[in-house]
């Protein structure tokens, strides 16, 4: 479990996130959703210890992030996953290296047994015959669940994806979508997405933040996302028209 | 104020890539392939420049002895002076900064703009460490590139001197070998190693601090060889000042 408190960062004197307050529970989909400079990707990137808050406390199981040494800190990321929004896998590795990569850095492992865990990885992920094949050689979907295997590869406590779906096909984006699912709940681990993809909200969201201009402006799940009467939540869902049209014709009985 | 906020972040960034090293089977692996990268692919270029550098010192010397008072080995004497002192340490650096310092910016650039540093930060890795100090490492080779450099640059001088009819080979020989001093290698070698650790760094700095997308990719990498040869030239005055003088 993740716990925020009071969350404050900003850049330049202009102050980006504005007090957030917040829990990510474990083996659950959370998900922080908001429409573009919300703070979605700042929140993500002090959630991973990328960016330092001016205020308040981030606890992964009780573990105060800001309260940790340098060593405990890099402990505790070595026991996160992140799936970035550009797949980011090393391009001069092949798909096999790239999800060994987190094992060679931070095991004792044999070469052999890492190679097993490796194949177990991308096994799960449907990524059998790719494994000597080099990024730029397969596609965004197939990229995705390269970034999806790196990050699980060393069975990590929490898992963060930045808009894990941008850039795919709708059918792919569920796959993906359902992947992580699947994987939290296998794997009984923290995870949090951001995205302001309203299929993945309707396909995995079990908690969802929703941020704007620094606030959480509203938290709930998704049977509870189409019945709030918070504005800013209600246009931000019906922004999407397909979600606009299913609304009118409910309303014309149709 | 600009630049020496600049110059502070070059030395902290210096601090931070020889902290917290990388798992050394993995660090081993990865400046084998610096050296294959950097070093081994620089190789043809320079033996390329420093032959035709050499040539055309020798002609040049030829052209202006116009007193027949002067031997002609001062030909090869001068040619070899020219290339030990400054042709093959300074100019093939220079060339170097534009050949492997714009490789190591536009790659950590690259590595910038589409997350794979903020890859290896998440996963608790010192990304300096991991990409900077490999390039460090593979770069102590580099007087090796200028060694190869001197002696083709000399072989240059010989060819055309002696095939272009200036010189005759006995002469040339006699005056490569005239008044030698060892010293001067040992300030060339010493230049190249300042050189070797500026061609590492300074391109990994811009690599690495850069903000945006492509276009700035490639900004980056025109800064960081303007940047290189700016700071090898103020450098070599200063050493040839401080070591020769």
């Amino acid at each position: 479990m993740i716990e925020v408190t009071d969350l404050h960062k900003g850049f330049n004197g202009e102050e980006i996130l504005k007090g957030i307050t917040t829990t990510f529970d474990r083996g659950k989909t959370n998900l922080i959703i908001g429409t573009s400079g919300s703070g979605k990707t700042v929140f993500l990137k002090c959630l991973l210890g990328l960016f330092t808050p001016e205020k308040g406390t981030i606890c992964y199981d009780g573990a105060t992030y800001s309260e940790l040494n340098e060593q405990q800190q890099r402990d505790l990321r070595e026991q996160m996953g992140m799936v970035f929004q550009g797949s980011a896998l090393f391009d001069s590795m092949t798909v096999e290296e790239n999800v060994m990569f987190p094992l060679m850095m931070f095991t004792k492992q044999k070469r052999e047994e890492m190679l097993e865990r490796v194949h177990e990885v991308l096994d799960r992920v449907n990524l059998e015959n790719a494994e000597k094949k080099l990024p730029s050689e397969i596609s965004g979907g197939m990229q995705k669940r390269v970034a999806i295997a790196r990050a699980i590869v060393t069975r990590p406590k929490y898992l963060f994806c930045d808009e894990p779906n941008s850039g795919l096909d709708p059918r792919t984006a569920i796959v993906i979508d359902n992947l992580i699912k699947e994987i939290t709940e296998e794997n009984d681990i923290t995870t949090v997405i951001n995205t302001h993809d309203m299929n993945s909200v309707m396909e995995i969201g079990e908690k969802i933040v929703f941020l704007k201009n620094g606030y959480l402006e509203w938290e709930g799940d998704k049977s509870q996302i189409f019945k709030t009467d918070n504005t800013a939540v209600t246009e931000f869902v019906y922004s999407s028209n397909l979600f606009k049209k299913v609304r009118d014709a409910q309303l014309k009985g149709l | 104020m600009f630049y020496l906020d600049d110059i502070g972040r070059y030395f902290l960034m210096l601090k931070g890539v020889f902290s917290r090293m990388t798992k050394g089977s993995v660090i081993r692996n990865l400046i084998f392939k610096e050296i294959d990268d950097l070093i081994i692919g620089s190789l043809g270029i320079t033996v390329f420049l420093a032959f035709f550098i050499g040539a055309v010192v020798a002609i040049q010397t030829a052209l202006n002895l116009t007193s027949p008072l002067i031997p002609k080995k001062i030909i090869a004497f001068a040619s070899r002076q020219s290339v030990i002192l400054e042709f093959a340490p300074t100019f093939i650096s220079v060339i170097m900064a534009g050949k492997v310092g714009s490789f190591i910016t536009s790659s950590i650039g690259t590595m910038r703009v589409t997350e794979q540093i903020d890859a290896l930060e998440v996963m608790g890795i010192n990304s300096l460490n991991y990409l900077v100090f490999p390039k460090i490492i593979a770069m102590l080779t580099y007087p090796f590139v200028i060694a190869i450099a001197m002696f083709t640059g000399v072989f240059g001088a010989y060819i055309a001197g002696v095939y272009g009819g200036f010189v005759s080979s006995t002469d040339f020989l006699t005056g490569l070998r005239e008044e030698f001093i060892p010293y001067h290698l040992v300030y060339s070698f010493m230049k190249t190693f300042l050189f070797a650790f500026l061609l590492a760094t300074i391109p990994s700095f811009h690599g690495y601090y850069m903000k945006g997308g492509a276009l700035e990719v490639g900004k980056a990498s025109t800064s960081a060889f303007v940047w290189t040869t700016v700071v090898i030239i103020i450098s070599n005055y200063v050493l040839t000042q401080l070591l020769l003088s």
